[in-house]
């Protein structure tokens, strides 16, 4: 019995059965503390215990930190999109819907995508980190005896500003990169006028679609705070736990946006 | 304000690290309790301050506050030193509305006396020495009026100088606030100096009671392992233990 246990154990499929399991568990356990901290948060959100001050300087650095970057990214794929587009379109006979289309991309797509990848790069992965060497250095622990909560004093106001200010990053941002796609569109197809592709970029936008933007938005932006918070907040060991949350936080962040992205495309959209 | 700890058993990862722990501390004492490092001295801080849960046993403390001084201060870093001190009066319901603004920085400074460090408000943690950071931690321990003190190695890494001046606050508080105190420790200075009477841990029990100078004079096995800081003797130390 003891040989073909041992046996069954050098199998493959039992170690890829073991890796699979402990990944499982892993997405559980991960899954399972951001939705308890998810709850944490709208406990001490709904019966108002918000600390302004922190939400004022955490809409600070979520905002205008974030801004050169978000507006370089999503500019620089509005660039892309008209560079390669514009003169199909122009040679098509279809210069009056270049606007349109991007303008449309920006507003339903890209723009909050894009600025959701910038923010995770930048403000995500820095709350992640910096709850995660609080962890280590023991000042949450410190923060639990002196009998302040957490969820209170860290996650709030970090998830209150990222749903407020996100929506604000969104607009300049897809509002940024319709201009940036106008101009690049005027340089690399010929007879496209400014005039005509601001007329058509107004053809192509809908209050709806700019209210499930704000929408979407503000769910990427409280979403990315949670879970940057969650992953820093759950962090263990010294650097190398920090580096291991700060991973960790990018990335469900990414696959989460996504997914929200593909709920929201589902849901409106489809 | 006693500390009264029975039969308290914790587990990590299958391995016992406290197993059936029982001891009091009366009110005003100063309980050290010593041991070689994965004794599980910190465990006990952390189950008495509410950090973690024990398995079982029975913990009585009356109602209060419990305050900690880390081993590593585990100050804000992000906050200066006065945000750090009136940190839980800003912060917590009970107090957010009791004081004024100059009331605050009153007791802010005041508790800065007290640790012997007036008029450094402004100053972030990084500005500060070990043995400053320790002392502020203090401030923002004491700044609450707590009934119970737990001090996890309170002198660790500071010079002997700065080691004295932490252990005559200790001293201090403890005859000004008449505090229970706890305090965790590998310093024999600190043993002598602070405690009332101590505990030994070793595998997860208690392997010796009594005071500082029982510690000396008993002819007990690990205490004497200890105080010699012999290799050999009853404790058996793993090199995975440092």
């Amino acid at each position: 019995m003891a040989n073909i246990q041992l046996y069954l154990k050098q199998t493959i499929t039992y170690q890829v059965f073991i890796m699979i399991a402990k990944h499982l568990k892993e997405f559980m356990e991960t899954f399972g503390n951001i939705a308890y901290q998810l709850w944490q948060v709208l406990k001490y959100l709904f019966s108002l215990q918000i600390n302004i001050k922190q939400v004022m300087e955490q809409a600070s650095r979520f905002a205008v930190d974030s801004l050169p970057i978000t507006l370089s990214i999503v500019a620089m794929t509005a660039i892309i999109l008209a560079m390669q587009v514009a003169p199909e379109l122009v040679k098509q006979g279809g210069k009056d819907y270049i606007g349109l289309l991007v303008a449309l991309t920006m507003v339903r797509e890209i723009g909050v995508i894009m600025s959701g990848f910038a923010i995770i790069s930048m403000i995500g992965s820095s709350q992640a980190s910096e709850l995660a060497t609080m962890r280590v250095t023991d000042q949450i622990d410190a923060m639990k005896v002196l009998k302040v909560s957490p969820f209170k004093y860290l996650f709030l106001p970090r998830v209150l500003a990222g749903a407020i200010m996100m929506p604000f990053v969104v607009i300049i941002s897809s509002t940024f990169g319709i201009l940036a796609g106008g101009i690049t569109s005027m340089i690399s197809a010929k007879d496209v006028t400014w005039l005509c592709y601001i007329s058509s970029v107004w053809q192509g936008l809908y209050i709806r679609d700019i209210n499930i933007m704000l929408l979407k938005a503000a769910c990427f932006g409280g979403c990315i705070s949670l879970i940057s918070s969650s992953c820093g907040y759950d962090a263990k060991g010294g650097a190398k736990g920090v580096g291991i949350a700060t991973t960790k936080a990018v990335v469900w962040s990414f696959v989460a946006i996504v997914i929200l992205d593909a709920i929201f495309a589902a849901a409106f959209y489809f | 304000m006693s500390i009264n700890v029975e039969n308290l058993t914790k587990e990590f990862d299958g391995k016992k690290v406290l197993d059936n722990i029982s001891f009091k501390v009366e009110q005003g004492e100063v309980l050290s309790i010593v041991g070689f490092s994965g004794s599980g001295k910190s465990t006990i801080l952390k189950i008495l301050c509410g950090l973690l849960n024990a398995d079982s046993g029975k913990i009585d403390i009356d109602d209060g506050d419990i305050a900690m001084v880390f081993q590593y201060s585990a100050l804000f870093d992000s906050l200066n030193v006065f945000d750090n001190i009136s940190f839980a009066l800003q912060e917590r319901k009970e107090f957010r509305h009791l004081y004024t603004k100059q009331e605050l920085k009153d007791l802010v400074a005041q508790s800065l006396n007290t640790v012997g460090l007036p008029g450094i408000e402004d100053k972030f943690p990084h500005e500060l020495s070990g043995g400053m950071q320790k002392r502020v931690s203090l401030a923002r321990a004491i700044i609450t009026k707590p009934k119970y003190i737990l001090y996890d190695e309170p002198t660790a890494g500071l010079d002997p100088i700065a080691s004295t001046v932490i252990e005559d606050y200790i001293l201090r508080l403890r005859d000004e606030t008449k505090s229970t105190s706890i305090v965790v420790t590998h310093q024999m200075s600190t043993i002598k100096r602070c405690s009332d009477k101590l505990i030994m841990l070793y595998g997860g029990h208690i392997v010796f009671r009594g005071t500082p100078d029982d510690l000396l004079r008993q002819d007990n096995p690990y205490t004497k392992q200890f105080v010699s800081a012999s290799i050999e003797g009853p404790m058996k130390i793993a090199a995975s233990d440092f």
